[in-house]
């Protein structure tokens, strides 16, 4: 309870952060939001781990982190996961926890072109990527944000030099 | 150092009703000593699972040192070498501390002192007193 306070707190206290020191330019922002989640993935993905067995394939990891590793981190269950069997993800979550504190309580959805929006779930989207690599594969992570919600879209093993 | 010490400012002027609404009953304090106890046993209580000792207060009672046995915040923290070492990664308490406590009316100036990250024996938190903001309180309140 208290841990989750005292996090939304800190989450909101580093985007205004990066939103004041980079007024002009959300890119640099998100990228080291992005940065921050990803180093924090990378370890609590392997913390969180480590009792269980190894994940049979790719579509297993990605089932786990919907379902165990995602009440963990946002205290639901993911609403949607889809995916094309060729490494690509899309996970969808309707009622995204870092955005509700903020933005749901005015009861309008959200606007997708907002920048400061779109630095609320930069974080996450590192945390996504550094839990995958992690877990031997490493990805590139895309987010949208759909009316309440968050579209996660992942990528196992881009092409190198696509990033 | 500064940015950390405005968000530790931003997350204590908010953490201050989550603080209150957690903590029914705490109530106005009488004077300083009673708004360290209560930052102590009830405040780094609740959110930080410790509670630091009270010492050290100045002559005037104006002023004190809180001493953190451990630190959660830097259990698995160690700083870098180099330019690294002046950071003052501990500094978002203070921010906290000062944010919270002048929503409930009192300017205070808190520093460490004493960093255990940067090689001292313990880790030591000043706390002062500065004023009571008067003209800050709402119409209807005293």
């Amino acid at each position: 309870m208290v841990d989750e306070t005292l996090f939304d707190y800190l989450h909101m206290s580093i985007v205004e952060h990066y939103n004041n020191e980079n007024e002009n330019d959300v890119e640099t922002a998100s990228a080291y939001l992005s940065q921050i989640g990803y180093r924090v993935g990378y370890s609590l993905g392997e913390r969180l781990s480590k009792e269980n067995a190894r994940y049979r394939d790719e579509l297993d990891t990605v089932k786990y982190l919907c379902k165990e590793l995602w009440i963990c981190l946002f205290k639901r269950q993911v609403d949607n996961l889809r995916t094309n069997h060729q490494g690509v993800y899309v996970i969808h979550d309707g009622r995204f926890r870092l955005l509700q504190q903020t933005l749901t309580t005015m009861n309008k959805p959200i606007d997708s072109n907002n920048r400061l929006h779109t630095l609320y779930i930069a974080y996450s989207n590192g945390l996504l990527r550094g839990i995958l690599t992690n877990m031997g594969y490493p990805c590139r992570v895309t987010a949208e944000i759909v009316d309440f919600g968050v579209r996660f879209q992942i990528e196992v093993n881009p092409v190198v030099g696509q990033k | 150092m500064k940015s950390y010490y405005f968000s530790g400012y931003n997350i204590g002027v908010r953490l201050i009703d989550d603080f209150l609404a957690r903590n029914p009953t705490v109530g106005r304090c009488n004077d300083f000593r009673e708004t360290a106890d209560i930052l102590s046993k009830q405040g780094f209580k609740t959110y930080l699972g410790i509670a630091p000792s009270i010492t050290n207060w100045s002559p005037a009672g104006d002023e004190f040192s809180l001493l953190l046995d451990g630190n959660p915040l830097t259990e698995f923290v160690e700083l870098p070498e180099g330019p690294g070492q002046k950071l003052s990664y501990n500094q978002i308490i203070c921010g906290a501390i000062r944010g919270a406590l002048e929503m409930v009316q009192l300017e205070v100036e808190c520093r460490f002192v004493q960093d255990q990250l940067k090689g001292d024996n313990t880790t030591e938190l000043r706390v002062k007193f500065l004023k009571k903001l008067v003209d800050a309180l709402p119409v209807g309140e005293d």
